[in-house]
């Protein structure tokens, strides 16, 4: 066991891990940040993403002390009710989460391209996405409010 | 009214209520909540596809420290789930339909239930199920449905391998064929298919202060909570179940799935239990979609007029019969496609084998024909040399006209403008990319039930009610799986008490606390439990109309809600608000609640014999255009574009019924050139989604969806069910629109490369394009 501590959507967390705990697992179990999602465990539908000093990485294939030191976002960290991301918010708007299962993911893997990529065309945005599984929306209300969001993003600092 | 003059939400494209909570993180799913003191537990799963069980030592995994219990069938005490299938229960028997809840002497697929552990931690469990030692002999097992079917096959029943038999017969289709200028026969084969849903099964079960047990899990069916009890041997009411929101289902969560091994685990230890799947556990456990084989064969008229139809078709029901004999009803009832022929005989079959169990899946039963049928609508109008569109419109039935199966089509029957505006959005056509790469188009028309079949007297209750404040709370036991049950619910009673949204509460999902709606499952929830809404807030909507017309001494039919505000027409400035109308009805002693139910139009059994007969309340039309491009030397195929044109009946919220079409697309994509859970030998090869693959956001192009209301379906203002149908259509187009570019005629789904690039060498004089 072993003490760690990173930052956690802009508060501190500390927490003991063993070396083998994923970085999914210490935030959801023991962090109760159940905003991150778990599909598969290895890497391949992208739910439980998150933004690990800057990039998108899936955090069922990171060791948690991996983040020691480091910054974690999740999808809270984004906004929420009363401060919502224009992610956030276009997604709702355009009818982009449906089940939504896949949205926590989805919403952190765009946050991090965008801030990357703040004038990405579509076919930029669904490679940006390519790692992220949806089983539900075919993917085009979750484009259609990716880009509708980038151009708010964008008008902001403009 | 509203009704009459136009709608003020319904119709739009009001935001759904659950997707904020969705995009902030907040929501908790089935596996987002923990309750204090709660076990952990793991299903131990066979390793053969066939074989007796010897022993099942338990010990070394009880005697690991942590660990609460190890369960197996002597241990539950009524170890039997049915599935009641009206038709063939009394024709072949009750125990056709069963399933064992965990295996007792016998295993018929690999990954079925032999027991189960609970331990304090999740590795404990773990590391537990690894530990209880299954001792098997392996029996003879059966791997292909048509070997199955055969006299010396390994019978999985002692009664055979047969589980259902349907037929259908309509005219001579003898004499059909002896009509017919041109025959086309083919052999159409389609795969296992994965819901992989994001969300694995799971769920959280809890012994309440009241003895109750009460289970928190993923499913499109509270009614579950009867299975629980049966198979606990406890009363119907001992048990509740729970669904939050639901991270998608498309089937996969109709079937039973962790709530009786979670119900039976709450009982034994009398602790909170968790258990969710891995995804490797969630592909290797019940249900997938049947493989079918579909032997077709049409024949025509020189001016390429139908005249018969003869049709075979076998489903792989895998170990047990689930839903098997139901699904296969649908198909052969939807095995003739929308298409007028006079003679027709349909015999369909569905078989044990010792591969993973079939049920349920988005397209329940009419998806599989339909790529049959609609590759065989292609492949006739080719052979004519007629136009395939042209060739369609000539034989799509009307507004009444029969089906094979006798069922009158009684409402709007729209199908040659969805193919035509489908057919002419695609465009002017692409250029190819480069050398070696061809275009080409497609087209696929289908008709798609929604609503349970009408012999199950179906029905949805809801009740709404006007809150002190004057909000408004809904309640129904509706189980919302992603497509924006609860939201639509919401906007229907919005529209009639002339609330705006966020002055609406909904509680759904709970067979304990809200009135029972049946399953999220046949595309019904719309049409049922909005019907169920729909009536309720039609009530109390009566009397806050009567309420305010007594306040203001004016005749209630001349009340208009709006806003909030009650008022009479013509005059808004003499108005209550709902708060004030909440008070005047405690006042007055009349209720401020209405609960309604919505019984559908009952029929009668269909005749088993020639399978004439009403089965099915209401059908939803659309047709799909796509072009794809084709890489003549890999045999890929990329699909560019697709157009997907439905009438349903009354668009309730735009988004959502956009986000049914795309998201059907999506997986019918899927279905057509990617996914197949591949199974040799009982043994599942593709048990994590790098290998079973369903699409991504570079596999899926841009949707066009193309929405008409012909205001005649079975729902709220004529609304018709869209979830299911939105997935049928998509492969026989791309099937299609690939004949088209390279001339080659691939019938097994999906078309992978591999299969193109043979089916190629096989078909090497290609056809004129």
């Amino acid at each position: 066991m072993r003490p760690i501590e990173f930052t956690l959507n802009g508060a501190r967390a500390r927490v003991t891990v063993e070396p083998h705990e994923t970085l999914l697992w210490v935030l959801r179990q023991r962090l109760a940040a159940t905003e991150v999602k778990s599909g598969c465990e290895r890497g391949d539908c992208g739910a439980c993403a998150v933004v690990l000093d800057g990039r998108a990485i899936n955090s069922c294939l990171a060791l948690a002390v991996q983040a020691e030191g480091k910054s974690v976002l999740t999808v809270r960290g984004l906004g929420g009710p009363e401060a919502p991301h224009p992610l956030q918010a276009t997604f709702v708007e355009l009818g982009a989460a449906q089940c939504g299962i896949c949205i926590p993911g989805m919403l952190v893997s765009l946050y991090a391209f965008l801030q990357e990529h703040p004038r990405a065309t579509r076919g930029e945005i669904r490679e940006a996405i390519g790692g992220n599984l949806c089983r539900c929306t075919g993917y085009q209300k979750i484009v259609d409010a990716a880009e509708a969001a980038a151009r708010r993003l964008v008008g902001a600092t403009e | 009214m509203s009704t009459t003059s136009g709608f003020r939400i319904v119709g739009d494209r009001a935001p759904r209520p659950d997707a904020r909570d969705k995009v902030y993180g907040l929501l908790r799913y089935a596996d987002d909540f923990a309750l204090a003191g709660m076990l952990h537990a793991k299903v131990v799963r066979a390793t053969r596809p066939s074989a007796r069980i010897l022993k099942i030592d338990g010990s070394r995994a009880e005697a690991l420290p942590g660990v609460t219990c190890v369960l197996t069938a002597r241990d539950v005490p009524h170890n039997v789930l049915f599935s009641d299938v009206p038709g063939q229960t009394t024709a072949i028997g009750p125990l056709r339909a069963r399933t064992q809840v965990l295996a007792g002497d016998t295993v018929r697929y690999l990954g079925e239930a032999v027991a189960l552990v609970a331990a304090e931690t999740e590795e404990a469990a773990e590391e537990a199920a690894r530990l209880v030692v299954v001792e098997y002999e392996d029996r003879p097992g059966v791997f292909d449905p048509e070997e199955a079917l055969r006299p010396d096959a390994p019978p999985l029943e002692p009664t055979g391998n047969v589980i259902s038999r349907w037929k259908i017969r309509k005219g001579d289709v003898e004499a059909g064929f002896r009509e017919a200028d041109v025959v086309v026969a083919e052999t159409y084969r389609t795969g296992f298919i994965d819901h992989a849903f994001i969300e694995p099964e799971a769920g959280v079960g809890w012994l309440d202060e009241n003895g109750v047990i009460t289970l928190r899990v993923a499913t499109q069916v509270i009614e579950h909570f009867r299975d629980v009890a049966n198979v606990l041997g406890l009363p119907h009411s001992r048990v509740r179940i729970i669904a939050p929101y639901i991270g998608g289902g498309f089937g996969g969560k109709e079937d039973v799935t962790v709530e009786v091994f979670l119900g039976l685990l709450v009982w034994k230890t009398r602790r909170p239990v968790r258990l969710c799947y891995s995804r490797e556990e969630s592909i290797l456990s019940p249900t997938k979609r049947h493989p079918f084989v579909m032997k077709y064969t049409h024949g025509a008229r020189r001016d390429g007029t139908l005249v018969a139809l003869q049709v075979e078709l076998i489903a792989d029901a895998g170990g047990y019969a689930y839903l098997s004999p139901l699904t296969l009803l649908y198909a052969m009832v939807h095995a003739a496609g929308p298409y007028r022929i006079p003679h027709v005989k349909v015999d369909g079959v569905a078989v044990l084998t010792n591969n993973p169990p079939t049920s349920a899946f988005r397209g329940f039963g009419s998806a599989q024909p339909a790529f049959a049928y609609e590759s065989q609508m292609d492949a006739l109008a080719r052979a004519l040399a007629l136009d395939p569109l042209a060739f369609r419109e000539r034989n799509y039935l009307r507004k009444g006209e029969r089906l094979a199966s006798g069922q009158e089509l009684e409402t709007a029957v729209l199908l040659p403008e969805t193919a035509a505006r489908a057919w002419h959005a695609l465009g002017p056509p692409r250029t190819p990319s480069g050398p070696g790469k061809r275009i080409g188009r497609g087209v696929a028309s289908a008709l798609t039930a929604y609503g349970r079949i009408v012999w199950l007297h179906d029905w949805s209750s809801a009740w709404v009610e006007l809150q002190m404040d004057g909000t408004v709370l809904v309640r129904t036991g509706v189980p919302d799986i992603g497509g924006g049950q609860a939201a639509s619910l919401v906007q229907i009673t919005a529209e009639i008490l002339g609330l705006a949204q966020d002055e609406i509460t909904i509680h759904i999902g709970d067979s304990a606390l809200t009135p029972l709606a049946g399953t999220t499952t046949a595309t019904r929830q719309l049409y049922m439990s909005g019907s169920a809404v729909h009536k309720a807030a039609s009530e109390l909507r009566a009397t806050l109309l009567q309420q305010t017309g007594e306040l203001l001494n004016v005749p209630p039919e001349t009340i208009v809600l709006a806003d909030g505000l009650a008022y009479a027409e013509g005059n808004p400035q003499r108005k209550l608000s709902f708060k004030e109308l909440a008070a005047a009805c405690a006042r007055a002693h009349r209720p401020r609640s209405a609960f309604a139910i919505y019984q559908a139009p009952a029929g009668q059994v269909m005749d088993f014999e020639t399978g004439q007969g009403k089965v099915f309340p209401d059908f939803t039309f659309g047709s799909q255009a796509v072009e794809v491009e084709v890489d003549e030397d890999t045999g890929e195929v990329q699909v560019l574009r697709v157009v997907a044109c439905y009438d349903v009946g009354k668009v309730i919220n735009r988004n959502s019924v956009e986000g049914q079409v795309e998201g059907g697309v999506a997986m019918g994509i899927g279905y057509a050139l990617l996914e197949e859970d591949r199974v040799a030998a009982g043994l599942t090869l593709t048990p994590n989604l790098m290998t079973y693959l369903i699409p991504t956001a570079l596999d899926v192009p841009d949707v066009t969806a193309i929405i008409l209301e012909s205001g005649e379906g079975m729902g709220p203002w004529g609304a018709r069910g869209i979830g299911e149908p939105a997935l049928v259509p998509t492969a026989p187009a791309i099937a299609n629109a690939v004949f088209d570019a390279v001339g080659v005629r691939v019938t097994r789904l999906p078309i992978t490369p591999e299969r193109l690039w043979r089916a190629g060498q096989e078909q090497p004089a290609r056809r004129a394009r």
